[in-house]
């Protein structure tokens, strides 16, 4: 593209030299901007567990009954995987920093399988909830439902922030499939990683949301009498 | 005679040969916020004449030319284009692109095809709030604010309207983020965070409003749009929702929202005066972190729009404490501004009027805000014309008059040209009388009762609206004439100095005018403060060979 970076340099009065930053090739640069946007993230998913907390104290009851009928083997079963993926994408990084682009690939790759597990899981629990008649726009969870306020609002919430957090695993697989392609062409190399770094805390992210989701929704019932399904 | 950035650019994809797409294609932060520009007035004289029908239909009682259901169409349209189309993003994408990396020294911002992409996550945002019009019921009816329930019930394009707006929200958080970066990376060396020109300071507390604020908004609408395609019932009562959580989840973003206009606005004020003053600024310090102050208590003031929405007597007390404890650093603002004026050499040229008309409208803005922050008094004035007034005063006679004022300071810089001065001079004062004819009735009118967003009304309040029609008429003509003069100046103005104004900050110490391709030739070590005069003349000169201080 022609716009690469010959470090500039300004002298001060004393004629002392001093480097001027470029934007082009600026690591930090580019790891600070992905941190702030991981925050807009934090903000973005914060203001449903808000609406969540906020339900939460108006019907205590109704959301620990409606806990209570989650599958918390599924869920925790994701919760593994998902937490087993950051660990390979992690370790994905660190082949990466060292050198062996094989082994981050091949840790890429083992992400992406455990992120697509995650899904084929979700959709299994999902459809399950269908037939127990609790899906949006159906069934329990329509207007003239006798199913407690309460419970309506927990399923809402549920539906909403797993098919977010769903969808930004569908993205994560997007971008690491992405960097795959960046790596197979030379772009992304142990020397200049920003690409495979930002990916990497953008998963750390993503099952971080996981972590506060999983105990919010399907752990807070887990001592009534019901029991899971 | 080296090549401006008119000449010449870098583009996202390749390098295109016609001009038009190196246009649509360039990365490179001057034309990038000549664009958006060139946009956002478009849109702000859209938005200008819907407002002007609506006074046309309140010239008289009764309904003349539109009916209710238009009315409320006519002022969601105003409302949206106004607020997101233009205001919220307009100062920092204009400006903030075009001077703020010139004014830290930096060849560019931090991610340049961010940006470029971030102009046309813009467009696309306005591309689907115009569509909005012409497909399914037409454009929302529920004011800019889409409050729950109604939004979740009328027929109107709400939906529409919503993606645009959580779009145009997703390009003012790229915006904010490249800013933040571009302020922590890439100021040039030396030059601390208090080294900064003053509105760099503004733009960089209103990036973490754009950043943090942004998002709730964003999942707000978002939750809203799903309770509308698939009815999750977060907001809506028939399924034991709460209409009041979407006003505290709006409001979370929306109050932090009007300082995101006003500081980068703050921000202009404070090049302006000390650069025509001819002195240095008074107290750079306390106006430096009031910005970053204002931000900061802006998160804790948003319950101050929901005194009649139901909310604990406690929880109005404390959101009343803390709004007028804003007041607080907008005050020191404005005292230093006034203190920087003290003893100065002031030079009243186009720019300086606009801020001292400014400051005489903002103020009459920030001490009407201060009563209805007041329980008892908003209670009473709650949804009258007495808070679109405030509203008007502070947004329009604040931020978009400051942004006038910035217009005409860096015409020069940006264009190379000089605008007419006289011709200017009489365009503010147009400006100047309308406004004030227009809105000042409407604080009366609505301390009387008048309602905001009403078609009709009694005819005792018909005296206010004739006054404001007729002071429509003069302000719109004198926005006119101003962009005749803007385009006049461009076209057919004398050929410029890179410092016409002697001002002191890294943004005139170019060495062409307009500015080349790459900003400064060389960058300079900064080692002096950003507004430093002696006897009414800037103390730090430079060769712009080597720009090298020579003072």
């Amino acid at each position: 593209m022609g716009h690469e970076y010959v470090p500039e340099i300004a002298i001060d009065r004393d004629g002392n030299q001093h480097e001027v930053q470029g934007w082009q090739g600026d690591f930090y640069g580019g790891k600070l901007g992905f941190w702030l946007f991981m925050l807009t993230e934090v903000m973005m998913f914060g203001a449903m567990f808000l609406a969540l907390a906020y339900y939460n104290t108006l019907h205590p009851q109704d959301f620990l009954d409606a806990s209570a009928s989650l599958n918390r083997l599924l869920g925790g079963t994701n919760t593994v995987i998902l937490l087993v993926s950051a660990l390979t994408m992690g370790l994905g990084l660190l082949r990466m920093r060292a050198g062996d682009v094989k082994g981050a690939k091949l840790m890429i790759w083992a992400t992406i399988i455990l992120a697509v597990a995650f899904l084929v899981i979700k959709g299994f629990e999902w459809t399950a909830e269908y037939h127990h008649g609790i899906f949006l726009m159906h069934d329990k969870l329509l207007p003239e439902s006798s199913l407690p306020f309460g419970q309506k609002l927990f399923f809402g919430l549920y539906f909403s922030m797993t098919g977010l957090h769903g969808f930004h695993i569908i993205i994560g697989i997007g971008l690491m499939l992405w960097l795959l392609k960046r790596i197979n062409a030379g772009k992304v190399s142990p020397e200049h990683h920003i690409l495979h770094w930002n990916i990497a805390l953008y998963w750390d992210i993503v099952h971080l949301i996981w972590v506060f989701v999983f105990p919010y929704y399907y752990m807070i019932g887990a001592g009534g009498a019901t029991g899971g399904h | 005679m080296s090549k401006t950035y008119f000449d010449e650019t870098h583009c996202a994809i390749g390098h295109p040969k016609s001009t038009f797409m190196q246009w649509m294609l360039t990365i490179d932060h001057k034309r990038i916020g000549i664009m958006y520009a060139a946009v956002m007035f478009v849109f702000f004289f859209v938005a200008v004449f819907t407002a002007f029908a609506m006074r046309l239909e309140l010239f008289a009682p009764g309904g003349q030319y539109m009916d209710g259901d238009t009315f409320n169409q006519a002022f969601t349209l105003h409302g949206v284009i106004m607020i997101f189309l233009f205001i919220i993003p307009g100062i920092p994408a204009i400006f903030g692109n075009i001077v703020m990396p010139l004014m830290i020294g930096a060849k560019d911002v931090s991610f340049p095809r961010l940006n470029w992409f971030t102009f046309w996550l813009y467009i696309a945002g306005c591309c689907i709030a115009l569509a909005s019009l012409f497909i399914g019921e037409g454009v929302a009816d529920t004011g800019w604010t889409f409050y729950a329930p109604y939004s979740m019930n009328t027929g109107t394009n709400v939906i529409m309207a919503l993606v645009a707006a959580f779009v145009l929200g997703f390009a003012s958080i790229l915006t904010g983020l490249n800013f933040l970066v571009t302020i922590h990376r890439l100021r040039a060396p030396g030059m601390t965070f208090f080294k900064m020109p003053l509105f760099v300071w503004g733009i960089y507390a209103t990036a973490w409003i754009q950043l943090l604020a942004t998002p709730v908004v964003g999942i707000t609408l978002v939750l809203a749009i799903l309770e509308k395609y698939f009815g999750i019932g977060i907001f809506d009562p028939a399924k034991g929702g709460d209409p009041v959580l979407f006003q505290h989840l709006f409001w979370i973003y929306s109050h932090p929202a009007v300082y995101l206009m006003i500081l980068p606005a703050f921000g202009i004020m404070s090049e302006i005066i000390p650069t025509f003053s001819r002195k240095e600024v008074f107290g750079y310090r306390t106006i430096a972190l009031s910005s970053a102050s204002i931000a900061g208590i802006g998160y804790l003031v948003w319950g101050h729009h929901l005194y009649t929405s139901g909310m604990s007597d406690i929880a109005k007390t404390v959101f009343s404490f803390l709004t007028f404890f804003v007041a607080i650093p907008t005050g020191v603002k404005f005292y230093d501004w006034v203190a920087t004026m003290y003893q100065g050499k002031i030079v009243l040229s186009t720019p300086m009027i606009w801020a001292l008309g400014t400051i005489i409208t903002f103020a009459i803005g920030g001490i009407t805000g201060i009563t209805i922050t007041m329980i008892g008094m908003d209670v009473h004035l709650q949804d009258t014309y007495y808070t679109v007034a405030h509203f008007h005063y502070a947004i329009l006679g604040g931020v978009v008059f400051l942004m006038f004022a910035g217009m005409h300071y860096w015409f020069p810089l940006i264009t190379g040209k000089m605008y007419n001065e006289t011709k200017a001079k009489i365009a503010f004062y147009l400006n100047f009388i309308g406004f004030n004819l227009l809105w000042f009735p409407m604080f009366i009118a609505g301390y009387y009762g008048m309602p905001r967003r009403y078609f009709d009304y009694l005819p005792e309040f018909q005296i206010y609206h004739q006054i404001s029609f007729i002071g429509a008429v003069i302000f719109i003509t004198g926005l006119i004439y101003m962009f005749w003069v803007f385009f006049k100046g461009w076209t057919k103005g004398e050929p410029t100095t890179p410092n016409p104004w002697h001002a002191t900050t890294l943004e005139w110490h170019l060495p062409t005018s307009p500015p080349p391709l790459d900003n400064h030739s060389k960058v300079p070590y900064v080692d002096f403060d950003p507004y430093e005069y002696k006897h009414g003349e800037p103390v730090v000169k430079f060769n712009y060979e080597t720009m090298q201080r020579i003072d």
